[in-house]
């Protein structure tokens, strides 16, 4: 099997990309999807919230979902579901799985990794105690409620603060069960400031910071876990220890990249995001692989996943055309507050309009700025009221500046108090 | 005067809005960076209201369940009657985007409206 674009993932990346890609001319084009829908985690995300930026209207997971979905059969863009890719290969050679072809060997001319992110699981952290059941992440519950119709449990602890913590709080809520904490180690949460409002808040469920679960009881189903205090190093203080009954745990404690095919083809990844080093094209440091989505960095909002994975569609086609020179690299840095930035590097060769920088800060930040040096010079300064880790940030850089400034080494991004 | 600090959930900014009503019930909302927060606080400073997004079982469909939405918001109080009102209900395959699953919840004039296919099985 032959195609000139090969799109890994059928979720919100996947499908964004393969319209662009379509609407710039690319026709011989595939997703492959390993779920038997596309979609992807939009399908079990019932809540509303989604397409405010995209649709200027307030859409459910599975409706924002639909709406790309209808554009891919409309564009009769190929899709292959069920379909698990198990290995790309530098000359970009595909091997996936399906249980009604077997093995398919599939060669393309430009590959788009769109395959999303994963949750963190109890494994990942060091929570003593017994390996009862009850115990799941929180977008495992999700699936169970939303998409099985079962509920896990009845009396809920949620470990973590993140948006799908804080969604499934209300969701087990509305279901009967009784929430009884959302504990967050750190001193801030990770989930979005109206989610925490609308989840939590509006129904008097508490949020614990700088609390966590110092430990799991039960045998076979959990009875309850014991959380306590932690001090500045995150340790936990024995003397604040409290016991909740519960028979269910949900894990919200962050949200892996998932670049296993990524790291087996050789592209580079930042130990920072988890996701692949690009461009301002959304190419990884394999050519003609790019990478957008979840994958790349894990968002909060699908709306820039929608942004970013259309760039990355349109990057593809263009790659395919030979319309993406190579030349020398600009190097992104993320210093003072900034933890990281998306792209990694921008080619100027290729700036046709302006560049948006994805990123975040590493703390909460208060009546703070954040300053954009073109090496020495400070080209842009945006005042921000508030920055917190749990919500991306992004600046554009304007693309006469790199006319102002040829042979810029290096861009800066960092936090400055006023 | 009473002030009021509120977390604007129109949209994922989050902005903090600081309402201020008068004697006159008067509000005054400052903070928001657009129309919406100000839309917002009046609501919430008057009457509360949300969407409510549920799921409701499948009879002969691919699936066993389907995600439902009210398809305006309703007071913040009815929520639990809402929930309350549609549980047990079941319904039956095909199930299209925007099909009416339950009409007039509570008499609200709100409909529950499906927010995603269901084909047969």
């Amino acid at each position: 099997m032959n195609y000139d674009l090969v799109i890994i993932g059928g979720g919100p990346a996947g499908l964004a990309a393969a319209v662009a890609a379509k609407e710039e001319g690319i026709d011989n084009l595939i997703i492959l999807e390993r779920e038997e829908e596309l979609g992807g985690i939009l399908n079990q995300c019932i809540h509303n919230g989604f397409g405010l930026h995209t649709f200027k209207e307030e859409l459910t997971g599975p409706e924002y979902a639909q709406r790309f979905i209808d554009k891919v059969n409309e564009l009769s863009i190929e899709y292959k579901l069920d379909t698990m890719v198990l290995d790309i290969t530098e000359d970009k050679t595909i091997y996936a799985i399906n249980p009604k072809e077997g093995l398919l060997e599939i060669h393309a001319k430009a590959i788009i990794l769109a395959m999303g992110c994963r949750e963190r699981p109890r494994g990942a952290l060091t929570i003593p105690g017994t390996r009862c059941s009850g115990i799941m992440t929180a977008g495992a519950a999700q699936k169970f409620v939303n998409m099985k119709n079962y509920m896990p449990g009845k009396e809920v602890v949620v470990l973590g603060s993140g948006d799908i913590g804080l969604i499934m709080a209300r969701r087990m809520t509305f279901e009967g069960a009784k929430v009884k904490a959302v504990v967050e180690l750190l001193p801030y949460s990770s989930g979005l400031k109206r989610n925490i409002v609308q989840c939590l808040d509006d129904y008097n469920i508490p949020l614990k910071l700088s609390h966590t679960v110092v430990n799991i009881h039960g045998k076979e189903r959990l009875e309850g876990v014991t959380i306590a205090k932690v001090d500045g190093n995150r340790k936990p203080i024995k003397e604040t220890e409290e016991y909740i009954p519960c028979d269910t745990l949900l894990l919200s404690v962050g949200l892996i990249p998932e670049n296993e095919l990524s790291r087996k083809v050789g592209v580079e990844l930042s130990p920072v995001t988890g996701g692949a080093v690009v461009d301002n094209h959304f190419q990884t440091s394999v050519e003609g692989i790019f990478s957008c989505g979840n994958v790349l960095h894990v968002h909060d909002l699908v709306d820039n996943v929608t942004l970013e994975s259309y760039s990355a569609g349109k990057n593809a086609s263009k790659y395919l055309k030979g319309q993406l020179r190579k030349g020398e690299t600009i190097k992104l840095k993320a210093t003072d507050g900034v933890r990281y930035t998306v792209p990694h590097f921008i080619n100027p060769s290729t700036i046709e309009k302006d560049i948006t920088v994805r990123f975040r800060v590493g703390d909460v930040f208060k009546g703070a700025a954040i300053a954009v040096y073109f090496d020495d010079t400070k080209v842009l300064n945006k005042k921000k009221r508030i920055l917190a880790p749990g919500e991306m940030e992004e600046v554009k850089l304007a693309s006469d500046l790199f006319s102002q400034y040829p042979g810029v080494k290096t861009i800066t991004l960092k936090v400055e108090r006023s | 005067m009473e002030r009021r600090e509120l977390t604007c959930i129109g949209c994922p900014m989050g902005c903090t809005l600081l309402i201020e009503l008068d004697e006159n019930n008067n509000i005054k909302v400052t903070g928001n960076a657009c129309k919406i927060g100000e839309t917002y606080a009046i609501k919430e400073c008057t009457n509360p209201t949300r969407i409510v997004t549920t799921t409701v079982k499948v009879i002969g469909g691919k699936h066993p369940t389907v995600s439902i939405k009210t398809d305006k918001d309703i007071p913040k109080d009815k929520i639990f009657d809402c929930l309350k009102e549609l549980k047990g209900l079941s319904v039956k395959a095909p199930i299209n985007v925007g099909d009416i699953i339950y009409e007039n919840i509570l008499g609200t004039g709100v409909n529950m409206v499906a927010t995603r296919k269901v084909e047969s099985c």
